[in-house]
């Protein structure tokens, strides 16, 4: 017997074409290939649209600091003549206290030009919070959809807040327990409104993200006289640094090495309804970086507009642990109390800073705001309630869900990196999964391959042997 | 509060997918607990908590469940300060002082509540 969740899902591609106006089918070129600027671009506006579309919105034109005081303290552990200079785009600056804003002010102003009624989005993240405000600015409706509490009905104290900030905002709030069928519920609330679906993964939100690489790479010109070396973005589903980097090359910044980086929380499985309260992120994290990054277009969109393997030069993980430490750092030294997702790039960029030579300048692209729920204290308040043990010593001892190690002293903080190289073949298998059985590869295929992993034909082929053999 | 009355803001508990009807691979712990939902809006009815209700959102949408609060808060907090987080303000700050004035070439400063300079110094 055909489930309610059967039922809705049978009709998934109907739903969204409707909800997001847009067809995605004329962008595919085989069963493995989509032609993705093409997607990109279809929206029809320029760089320049969208920055006028975000300074109407409110959006955008963030202070781009340099943070001396930490920059000397990495130079006081650093080998002689390393110490890269560091800044810190504080994105919390925008309207609702996120870079999600940018990707919310360009969809909310596509939704109510194409005279949708109102909006719905799928986040238990700073997009709910962003949508619904600019949701309020342009008088339409708008549901969140949250994954907010265990079964237990206990409720992850920064996602309630985001509940709290939606609702404030006039929001709809549907709150759930644990579980992808949320999905299957965001369909089913868009069937039955025919509101416009804000995806996260749309062309508009990740086009909206380009202007965050745009600033950065001129304001950077205006105080150093050049790019900056180095760009790190806090990864989870791939859009912060899809976006920013694409801004980056938009603005000529095509030396820049772009480093995400995520809050290593291996071993913790992200539909289950025990590890949910023991996480103590809810974003930023590898739970949502690798698996997003490895097969993009399992999000709500039938092509993710996210493809972060293009343009990631290095990942990097950090611990739970050291991001609590370097949040209460970043309090107490440059006077910026800001949320853990934003310090999730900043704890990456003081271990990268430190192996950089001086003239280096590494850029921590986004901050967010912190609040009750969503401050460190309330998340490791929370994590010893759920039986997690928070201690201080070394942060390489840390376990996700099991034991928060706070470093002792700022040394400690070692970010590791993460094998890209198995990532791009995870990425050309997961390709090969999701096309019909026994399709076989065209050199088109293995063009879009290359370019989606930013690896080379010889690569993408020595993986698709080794995936026949086995 | 467990009455609500026509026109409260009140919150419903529905059960949105049994158990048996939820997605496949998930694990055990969770594909063995129905999936909930949690809305709010104004009560079109009188009721009592765990009594089935009908709400309209603040959209206007029209949801039946079980009433679970009336005029639900928030009751986020920060909480205490975190005794492995206190020390860290300070002994950062020594030690940027500490840094600065063996850069500049003077002595390492007495003790940690010296207050580190507010703009770098030479790099």
């Amino acid at each position: 017997m055909a489930t309610r969740f059967d039922a809705i899902m049978a009709r998934r591609g109907e739903i969204m074409r409707r909800a997001l106006g847009m067809d995605y089918s004329e962008f595919e070129i085989s069963p493995v290939a989509f032609d993705y600027e093409r997607m990109m671009g279809a929206h029809g506006y320029s760089l320049d649209d969208i920055v006028a579309i975000q300074r109407r919105a409110g959006v955008g034109d963030t202070p781009l600091l340099e943070l001396r005081n930490l920059t000397d303290l990495v130079r006081s552990v650093s080998a002689p003549g390393n110490g890269a200079r560091i800044f810190v785009k504080d994105e919390a600056a925008n309207l609702a206290g996120a870079f999600k804003d940018r990707r919310a002010g360009v969809s909310i102003h596509v939704a109510r030009e194409k005279g949708y009624e109102g909006v719905i989005a799928a986040t238990s993240g700073n997009y709910g919070a962003a949508v619904a405000s600019q949701a309020a600015r342009n008088g339409l409706k708008c549901i969140i959809v949250q994954e907010t509490f265990d079964s237990r009905h206990v409720g992850q104290p920064e996602i309630v807040e985001k509940g709290r900030v939606c609702e404030a905002y006039g929001a709809e709030v549907v709150q759930l327990t644990v579980g992808p069928e949320l999905f299957f519920h965001m369909v089913e609330l868009l069937d039955a409104t025919g509101y416009f679906a804000a995806s996260l993964y749309s062309s508009f939100g990740v086009s909206g993200i380009e202007t965050l690489g745009l600033e950065i790479a001129r304001e950077m010109e205006r105080l150093t006289g050049a790019p900056p070396t180095h760009v790190v973005v806090t990864h989870a589903g791939g859009g912060n640094t899809t976006g920013t980097a694409r801004g980056l090359r938009r603005a000529g910044a095509s030396g820049t090495e772009i480093v995400s980086a995520s809050v290593d929380l291996s071993g913790l499985h992200m539909a289950s309804d025990d590890d949910f309260n023991r996480k103590s992120f809810t974003t930023g994290h590898t739970g949502f970086g690798v698996p997003f990054a490895t097969w993009p277009d399992r999000a709500d969109v039938p092509r993710n507009a996210a493809r972060p393997l293009r343009y990631i030069d290095r990942y990097l993980t950090v611990t739970q642990g050291e991001v609590f430490y370097m949040t209460e750092a970043m309090a107490k030294l440059e006077g910026l109390e800001r949320g853990p997702a934003g310090n999730t790039a900043m704890t990456a960029a003081v271990s990268l800073a430190r192996d950089l030579p001086r003239d280096a300048t590494v850029v921590v692209q986004e901050t967010e705001y912190t609040g009750a729920g969503k401050h460190h204290w309330s998340q490791l308040n929370f994590a010893r309630e759920m039986g997690v043990e928070v201690r201080a010593g070394d942060p390489a001892d840390n376990v996700p869900g099991k034991a928060i190690v706070i470093p002792e002293r700022l040394e400690q903080i070692r970010a590791r990196d993460f094998d890209l190289a198995r990532m791009r073949r995870s990425y050309v298998r997961n390709a090969l999964r999701n096309a019909p059985e026994g399709y076989e590869p065209t050199p088109a295929d293995i063009e879009f391959l290359a370019a989606d992993t930013n690896s080379d034909r010889e690569a993408v082929e020595a993986t698709l042997a080794a995936l026949k053999e086995a | 509060m467990d009455r609500a009355r026509e026109g409260d803001w009140v919150e419903v508990e529905v059960k949105l997918l049994d158990p048996a009807d939820r997605s496949t691979n998930l694990p055990p712990e969770t594909a063995e607990k129905p999936l909930m939902m949690w809305v709010k809006g104004f009560a079109e009815g009188g009721a009592v908590l765990g009594e089935e209700l009908t709400i309209a959102t603040i959209t206007g949408r029209r949801v039946s469940g079980a009433l679970s609060a009336v005029n639900p808060g928030y009751y986020i907090t920060y909480g205490r300060p975190v005794p492995e987080l206190t020390h860290v303000g300070r002994d950062l700050r020594a030690q940027l002082a500490a840094y600065r004035a063996a850069e500049a070439g003077g002595a390492a400063p007495a003790g940690p509540s010296d207050e580190a300079p507010a703009e770098g110094g030479e790099r």
